[in-house]
């Protein structure tokens, strides 16, 4: 299928994605604000098309478990879910992590914590970059903050995951999954054959020719010694990760006395917070966060050195603030904006914080 | 050009199709485009509104407080929204289940008694066109041809033998509304 202008929900520009970039499996379980993800996915029926698996599972543990069993035989496998759903997901997550598997996890914020409310929130931030399941792992996670990067994001998942052989995340929330864009559809990328699938995923699960042993795909291994050069190994690729693949977006920062530091649905209100500052004549810049993980440390550091005072908007406690906080060694004045279980802030609300906390 | 619109009334009025027509119309016209709806524990029953942003520029943020237009179609959006008008701005409701009429008269305000005249008509089904109607003759944004081609993309194809009567409702519309206060 050609190239096309729709408009169309966020959720739904991630399942088209899925089935454009090629993917080959995808295993969920219903959700609120994700739900229009596997409704689009079943609608379109790719098992007719792409042959494309398309399979509700029973709860989101057994998605995940299926992401692991297809994932390990080198196929592009993904899942996607909302904040309870990918908290239960969180064991599978460390074990994709720590046999290096490639897969795509999407998910689409609500509020918590626990089962909280089926509205918008920025509040997975810690869990996403910070661990969430056990051990020293990360996964390589994308902010979309419009329909257009939420489908754009999916191709670039799959190029990251298999570069790499990590797990990607994009982290995206209710508003952004609930709200119609434009978008403009890419040419389709075939799934792969069974001969590029070998080349592209040596380490699959994919039988076992004469010339090599067997592959195995495990993230146990009980030999201390063994475990700790292979703790290395991850590290130095999240450190690979860290040097090339730090993705943002500056806006107006160059000439900016103050910036905000977002991403997602509350970079797009900071960016009309931003608009409005300046109309008053208060120079404002935005720091869009694309990747949280890695986060634009270096990027951020410099901006920084400019400005009398940053604000951080993420519908949340305060989250990423400690990264923002890091990323400048708090050389500069800094707080946090945001409002919880569901309530979105409104571009007003977003100008007067930055008014009262930080020019003040 | 940048308008900031909020369509508001119950579920089932068909607040968030009439925003989805005129946010399609918008892309096929070549506008910048977004349609964010309330989806939460409102519309399971109750109110249901949609912000709907058509602009000649990236749009920032879909979420937004504050109004160029608002179309209210029930009190409960009424007593919500109206604060939300920004000063010069527009205002258009329904007159039906209106006890107490909008105050603000730093804006204009339009009614536009659709309720009615669709149930007069038999034509209920089209109601939300008959607003949208009124909406256009005010500020035309779109262009006929594109409201054409946005129902053709917000519809199924099994209803496009529906798209005359949605245009002859929009027609309706554009005859029906009148003023209350033009600033």
């Amino acid at each position: 299928m050609a190239k096309e202008l729709k408009l169309m929900k966020g959720n739904e520009a991630i399942a088209r994605a899925m089935i454009a970039s090629g993917t080959d499996g995808y295993f969920g379980y219903p959700i609120t604000p994700q739900s229009e993800v596997m409704e689009t996915l079943m609608a379109e029926k790719p098992w007719e098309t792409t042959g494309m698996t398309v399979l509700q599972a029973e709860s989101e543990m057994a998605s995940i478990n299926m992401v692991y069993g297809g994932a390990a035989t080198g196929k592009k496998v993904a899942t996607s879910s909302s904040s309870p759903g990918i908290s239960l997901m969180q064991e599978g997550l460390t074990y994709l992590a720590g046999a290096e598997i490639p897969c795509l996890v999407v998910n689409v914020m609500r509020g918590g914590p626990g089962l909280g409310t089926i509205q918008p929130s920025q509040s997975d931030y810690f869990q996403s970059v910070k661990g969430g399941g056990h051990g020293d792992y990360q996964l390589y996670t994308l902010a979309p903050a419009s329909v257009q990067e939420m489908y754009d994001f999916v191709f670039d998942a799959w190029d990251i995951a298999f570069k790499y052989r990590n797990p990607v995340l994009i982290l995206s929330d209710g508003a952004i999954g609930q709200c119609m864009e434009k978008l403009y559809t890419r040419d389709y990328v075939p799934r792969w054959t069974e001969e590029e699938r070998r080349k592209n995923a040596p380490w699959g699960t994919w039988g076992k020719p004469a010339n090599r042993p067997h592959n195995i795909i495990t993230s146990l291994e009980l030999e201390s010694s063994r475990q700790e050069v292979f703790n290395l190994k991850l590290q130095a690729k999240y450190a690979e990760m860290k040097e090339k693949e730090v993705r943002y977006e500056m806006l107006n920062c160059e000439d900016a006395d103050y910036i905000f530091v977002a991403y997602g649905s509350s970079s797009r209100i900071a960016m009309k917070a931003m608009q409005m500052a300046r109309e008053k004549g208060i120079k404002v810049g935005l720091f869009r966060l694309i990747t949280l993980f890695p986060f634009p440390t270096k990027q951020l550091a410099e901006v920084a050195k400019h400005v009398k005072g940053i604000l951080c908007v993420e519908m949340s406690a305060g989250q990423m603030i400690e990264d923002v906080k890091l990323a400048t060694a708090c050389g500069v004045k800094t707080e946090h904006f945001g409002r919880f279980g569901g309530i979105i802030p409104t571009p007003t609300e977003v100008l007067e914080a930055l008014e009262n906390k930080i020019i003040k | 050009m940048t308008e900031e619109i909020i369509i508001a009334g119950f579920g089932g009025q068909g607040v968030l199709s009439m925003g989805k027509i005129l946010a399609y119309s918008g892309v096929m016209q070549d506008k910048e485009v977004s349609w964010m709806p309330s989806y939460g524990p409102e519309m399971r029953g109750g109110t249901a509104n949609v912000s709907v942003i058509i602009s000649d520029e990236r749009i920032s943020s879909p979420i937004i407080n504050q109004f160029d237009t608002a179309i209210i179609l029930n009190q409960q959006s009424l007593d919500k929204f109206e604060s939300s008008v920004k000063p010069g701005g527009l205002l258009i409701y329904d007159p039906n289940g209106i006890t107490h009429e909008p105050t603000r008269k730093d804006i204009s305000i339009y009614k536009i008694a659709a309720t009615a005249k669709a149930q007069e008509m038999g034509i209920s089904k089209v109601f939300n066109m008959v607003v949208l109607g009124g909406f256009l003759k005010l500020k035309p944004i779109v262009e006929p041809k594109y409201i054409h081609e946005g129902l053709e993309h917000s519809l199924p194809q099994r209803h496009w033998n529906l798209i005359p009567q949605n245009e002859e409702a929009i027609e309706i519309g554009k005859g029906l509304i009148e003023p209350v206060q033009v600033l």
